[in-house]
C-alpha cells in the first residue's frame, strides 16, 4: 500500500491533479474578480483627483464619485515633449506609469536631470481639467511624481484658472514613514496648500516645503509650506518633484502654452 | 496519544499555546500590518481563513499525498487560497489591499499556516484539522489586535481610524508616540506580551538549556 502510494507515477499524478484543482481556482478568481477590481482600481484614481481638485467630499459613495468626475472632469493626453494637447492615444486608456517603462515611450534622465529621482520620463501624459479645455480650464489637475525617503510619492498638484495659484495638492499612492513623512496625508498639511502661489511674479518656480513655520508676514509666505517635523528628506522629496514637473522638464512648456493660448 | 477534541484546538492556541507567543511563529507579518487596526483585522481575518481551509484541504487528501513531494503540495494549496483571498480583498476592499499591500501574499510564508498543514492537518480528520486551524488563527488574530490597539490608539491617538486621543498635529492635546507606529515597536510589544503570558501560566516559561558557570577563574577573563 505504501509502497503504492509513493510510487513516481502515483508522485506525479497527484502532483498533476493537485495543481490542476488549484490552477482552475486561481484562474477563476481572477478572471471572475477582475472587472470590480479594475472598477475599484479605477474609482480610487477618481475619489484622489476629486478631492484633490476640491470637487469631493469625504463620505461620497462610489456612484456619486463617478458622477461628479464624469460630470465636470475632462482628461487630456499631453505631450511632454511639444507641451501641447495630443490626441495620439486615447487618455481612458493610456496608462503613464507604463508609458515610462517603456523605452519607446519615454526617455532616460541622465543624473543632472532626474532631480526627482523618476529614471525616466514618459513623453506624452494625461492630465484632468475642470472646465473646457479649449477655453477656459477652471481647474488644471497634473500628476506628478518623486522619491521621498523610501518611496515614489504618487500624487496631483491641482492649479486654479490663473495657472499658479494652487488649488489642491496631494499624493495618492505613498509608503513613507508613517506618523512622520506619512503626515504628507494629514489633512491639516494638505490644508495650507490652497491659495499658494506656484511660481512668482517673474514667472519663475518658487513654491517650496520650507523647515519649520512659514512666517506669514514674510513677502515669500505665499510661496512657502510649512515643514513635516522629522521628516526632512519627504520634505526635500516634494520640493524636488514639484521642481521636476513644474519645470522645463515636466509641464513647464504645457503650461507656457496654455498662458499664452497656444495649446 | 488520544485525539484532541473540537473545542481544545479551538480555544487552547489562544492562550495556552499560542503560535506567536509560545511558538514565536508568524513574526514578520504581526511587526508590518498593526500599525493600525484596521489593518491588524483584515489580516488576521485572512490570515485564519487560509490556515482553516488549508488545513482542511491538505487534510481531506493526507492519505493520498506522497511524503516525496508533501510539502510542496502542501503550499501549493496554501499559496491558491493566499491568491484566492489577495483578489477577493482588491475587488472588495481596494484602499485596505493597498495599505496591506504585499503582506497578503506573504501569508504564504507564514510559518503558522505551514506548521499547522504539517504538524496538524497531516495527521487529523478534515473537520479538527479546519477547527485547529481556525484556533490558530485566532491566537495569531488575539496577538495582532493586541498590537494594533496599542500602536494605533498610542502611536496615533485613534482607533480604527477614529480619533480617541486627540493628537497636537490636529488641535488636541495629545502627543503621539512616533515610535509605536514603527516596526520595531511591535517588537517591543511582543516581548512584553510574551512576558506577561508567561507571569500569567508560568508552564510556558521555557527551561534552562544550561547554567552558566560562576566566573570563578580568572583565566577565563583573557
Amino acid at each position: 500500500m505504501s509502497n503504492q502510494k509513493e510510487s513516481t507515477a502515483r508522485t506525479l499524478l497527484v502532483a498533476l491533479l493537485v495543481c490542476l484543482v488549484c490552477s482552475v481556482l486561481v484562474a477563476g478568481a481572477a478572471v471572475a474578480l477582475r472587472p470590480v477590481q479594475q472598477e475599484n482600481s479605477q474609482l480610487d484614481m477618481q475619489r484622489n483627483i476629486l478631492a484633490i481638485a476640491g470637487l469631493g467630499e469625504p463620505g461620497m459613495s462610489g456612484a456619486q464619485v463617478k458622477a461628479v468626475f464624469e460630470e465636470r472632469i475632462v482628461a487630456r493626453l499631453v505631450d511632454l515633449q511639444t507641451g501641447r494637447f495630443s490626441d495620439a492615444y486615447d487618455p481612458a486608456g493610456f496608462d503613464p506609469l507604463q508609458a515610462a517603462r517603456d523605452p519607446a515611450l519615454s526617455k532616460g534622465l541622465t543624473s543632472g536631470e532626474d532631480i526627482a529621482s523618476i529614471k525616466r520620463r514618459e513623453n506624452f501624459t494625461v492630465v484632468y481639467i475642470v472646465g473646457d479645455p479649449e477655453g477656459h480650464i477652471e481647474t488644471l489637475i497634473l500628476p506628478v511624481r518623486g522619491y521621498g525617503l523610501w518611496s515614489t510619492l504618487h500624487g496631483f498638484m491641482a492649479l486654479r484658472d490663473d495657472l499658479v495659484t494652487v488649488q489642491g495638492f496631494g499624493f495618492y499612492q505613498h509608503a513613507e514613514t508613517p506618523g512622520l513623512g506619512g503626515e504628507v496625508d494629514n489633512p491639516r498639511w494638505r490644508g495650507q496648500w490652497p491659495g499658494k502661489q506656484v511660481f512668482d511674479e517673474q514667472g519663475d518656480l518658487a513654491i517650496r516645503v520650507i523647515k519649520g513655520t512659514v512666517d506669514s508676514g514674510s513677502a515669500s509666505a505665499q510661496h512657502q509650506v510649512d515643514g513635516l517635523a522629522g521628516a526632512t528628506l519627504t520634505a526635500n522629496g516634494v520640493n524636488n518633484l514639484l521642481q521636476y514637473w513644474l519645470g522645463e522638464d515636466g509641464f513647464g512648456p504645457f503650461i507656457d502654452n496654455l498662458r499664452a493660448g497656444e495649446v | 496519544m488520544s485525539q484532541p477534541t473540537i473545542k481544545q484546538v479551538l480555544l487552547e492556541p489562544i492562550f495556552q499555546n499560542n503560535p506567536i507567543g509560545l511558538q514565536i511563529l508568524g513574526i514578520c507579518s504581526a511587526l508590518a500590518v498593526t500599525s493600525n487596526l484596521k489593518t491588524a483585522l483584515v489580516m488576521s481575518i485572512a490570515v485564519t481563513l487560509v490556515i482553516a481551509f488549508s488545513s482542511m484541504f491538505i487534510s481531506m487528501i493526507r492519505s493520498q499525498i506522497p511524503g516525496s513531494i508533501r510539502m510542496i503540495v502542501q503550499v501549493v494549496i496554501i499559496a491558491s487560497l493566499v491568491i484566492v483571498v489577495d483578489q477577493t480583498l482588491k475587488a472588495f476592499a481596494y484602499a485596505l489591499s493597498k495599505q496591506l499591500s504585499v503582506f497578503v501574499g506573504l501569508i504564504i510564508t507564514n510559518c503558522i499556516v505551514m506548521g499547522r498543514a504539517e504538524g496538524f492537518a497531516m495527521q487529523n480528520p478534515p473537520v479538527l484539522s479546519f477547527f485547529d486551524g481556525i484556533g490558530n488563527g485566532l491566537g495569531y488574530s488575539a496577538m495582532l489586535i493586541g498590537l494594533g490597539v496599542v500602536r494605533e490608539l498610542f502611536g496615533a491617538g485613534s482607533l480604527m481610524g477614529y480619533t480617541i486621543l486627540p493628537s497636537i498635529n490636529n488641535g488636541g492635546w495629545y502627543l503621539p508616540n512616533g515610535l509605536l507606529l514603527l516596526p520595531p515597536s511591535a517588537f517591543f510589544l511582543i516581548g512584553l506580551f510574551i512576558w506577561a503570558l508567561r507571569s500569567w501560566k508560568t508552564e510556558q516559561v521555557e527551561k534552562e538549556d544550561f547554567r552558566m558557570a560562576p566566573q570563578v577563574s580568572n583565566k577565563e577573563a583573557y
